[in-house]
């Protein structure tokens, strides 16, 4: 009977649980689905990452790969981040060329790597002028059911620790590239920058980590990226009910508790992984 | 601090000066909008945000502007595959001023759209397609704020049903922690943090948000306060401007 009712009024059937300051799977207001990482998963890769958000599965794979620095910038690689959401994750993507919302979340991304200065570009540097790293990164989503933007923040972050670059030295006489397989280093993350989302209900109820329902029945959603000292790298609200200052607040302490449940979890993978 | 106005409403505030923590005149550049200069769309706004002298009546635009030009179709007919049974469909389109149409657009035209959703009356026109066209006619800063504010005045012109305005502020952070309101191209580089704001006209809530750089939560609210102060100015000269439009005729 009440799978009947949520066929016909999903967001009255909603509402109840609201009142009740609870969800349909159980979840308080301000809690998170179950986070489960698995890093470096992907042998032929040179870092990755597989995180899982309740049942939204997103994995983060990158290859570096050698090309010329920029000219208006000799002395900076490239990180190129791209996120595909394949007809695989969900039924209402099809094949072809990346819809609105994959080029949405991979615009997102690049700001955050941009913005929060997750690497600096110049260690990516191998030799002025010449060459120069290029990390790129792909995030595949495996399973759409929602808060697509922090699973892809957290498993690019884990993906990212997760790099080994091969030493690479120019040979003074021939002008090649030497590698180094043997000698392998990861890169210097410099933050941490961790993302989290909500959705609005009826304009007013702020809910944490929204399922695939909960964001079609939203009325707006707000992702907050924030780093360990509690600098905003990115506050992503694109349209949606109107928000006021004080409900702001509210969701910046939820981001920064989320950010040490992020950093934990991550650190603990991180140790298990390191003896290799 | 509003000077003379013209018959082609334009608002002289000071330009480029740069403001405290506290604002406490209007430090938005000069701007200037036109309506219904399209014969096709259903309505049409160019939106003008720059140095432009007060005493200047033509609508010609110095490197020093930023100048939006949109237009709006709609309560249209919708392809099927893309009709909401109970709402209208809201569609944006960005033409960048150089080049074709690429990821960032995209992203922009995403949060235009939801933000238009947002105020639009889509129940009272379902099955239906409304659709802004922003082009770009030329960029010195505060762009995706320009862009607001033109498809907002073009909705007006074309007579969409809205529950309120909206309009598109961005805030500037510099290194210092100085606030600089609707900075140039030149102060947008130079920032630490810039972050463009769209505030509704009715209760200044935030609408939609998108911000570049490092900043702190304190900061955040600071830039948002100040940004509210600013979005008076905005929708007086919307009410201004579309008094005069509607009493001469």
């Amino acid at each position: 009977m009440a799978a009947g009712f949520k066929t016909v009024e999903p967001l009255e059937y909603y509402r109840r649980f609201l009142k009740e300051n609870c969800r349909p799977d159980g979840r308080e207001l301000g809690e998170f689905r179950t986070t489960t990482v698995n890093i470096g998963s992907i042998s032929t890769a040179d870092g990755s990452a597989l995180v899982k958000l309740g049942n939204t599965t997103v994995i983060c794979g990158i290859k570096a790969e050698f090309a010329a620095p920029p000219t208006d910038a000799p002395d900076k690689g490239y990180v190129v981040p791209n996120v595909d959401l394949p007809p695989l994750c969900s039924s209402r993507f099809r094949s072809g060329p990346p819809g609105e919302e994959a080029q949405v979340a991979s615009q997102f991304i690049a700001d955050v790597i941009e913005n929060s200065q997750i690497i600096q570009k110049e260690d990516l540097c191998i030799s002025t002028g010449k060459l120069s790293w290029v990390l790129y990164c792909d995030i595949i989503c495996l399973d759409y059911d929602g808060n697509i933007l922090d699973a892809c923040t957290f498993a690019l972050l884990a993906a990212l620790k997760n790099v080994q670059l091969p030493e690479v030295t120019i040979n003074e006489e021939t002008g090649l590239a030497e590698v180094n397989l043997k000698k392998k280093s990861y890169l210097n993350i410099r933050t941490n920058p961790v993302a989290t989302s909500f959705a609005v209900f009826d304009d007013t109820l702020l809910i944490v980590d929204p399922t695939g329902e909960e964001e079609h029945l939203a009325t707006g959603t707000l992702t907050v990226v924030m780093d360990e000292e509690g600098k905003l790298c990115c506050l992503h609200k694109p349209g949606g009910s109107g928000l006021t200052g004080a409900k702001l607040q509210d969701c910046m302490s939820r981001a920064v508790t989320r950010h040490k449940e992020v950093k934990k979890l991550m650190d603990e993978v991180i140790k298990s992984m390191k003896p290799k | 601090m509003e000077g003379a106005m013209l018959a082609d409403a334009k608002i002289r505030t000071e330009s480029g000066t740069e403001s405290g923590p506290r604002v406490s005149g209007c430090s938005l550049r000069h701007f200037a909008c036109e309506q219904n200069l399209l014969s096709r769309p259903d309505g049409s706004a160019s939106f003008l945000q720059g140095k432009q002298d007060v005493h200047e009546t033509s609508p010609a635009v110095s490197p020093g502007d930023t100048s939006v030009l949109a237009g709006v179709y709609g309560p249209a007919e919708v392809k099927v595959s893309k009709e909401i049974f109970n709402k209208a469909t809201l569609e944006v389109i960005l033409r960048p001023k150089i080049g074709l149409p690429g990821v960032a657009e995209k992203s922009r035209e995403r949060l235009i759209r939801n933000t238009c959703e947002a105020v639009v009356l889509g129940t009272l026109h379902p099955r239906t397609s409304i659709t802004v066209v922003l082009q770009v006619v030329s960029d010195a800063g505060s762009l995706l704020a320009c862009c607001l504010n033109a498809s907002c005045m073009a909705l007006v012109d074309a007579g969409v049903p809205m529950r309120a305005l909206f309009c598109g502020v961005t805030c500037a952070l510099n290194s210092d922690g100085t606030l600089v309101l609707d900075p140039t191209a030149k102060q947008e580089k130079e920032a630490r943090a810039v972050l463009t704001f769209a505030l509704d006209s009715v209760e200044r809530k935030l609408l939609m948000s998108t911000t570049k750089g490092l900043y702190s939560d304190a900061e955040l609210q600071q830039c948002l306060a100040a940004a509210q102060a600013a979005s008076q100015h905005v929708f007086h000269f919307y009410r201004e401007s579309l008094q005069r439009r509607y009493s001469k005729s």
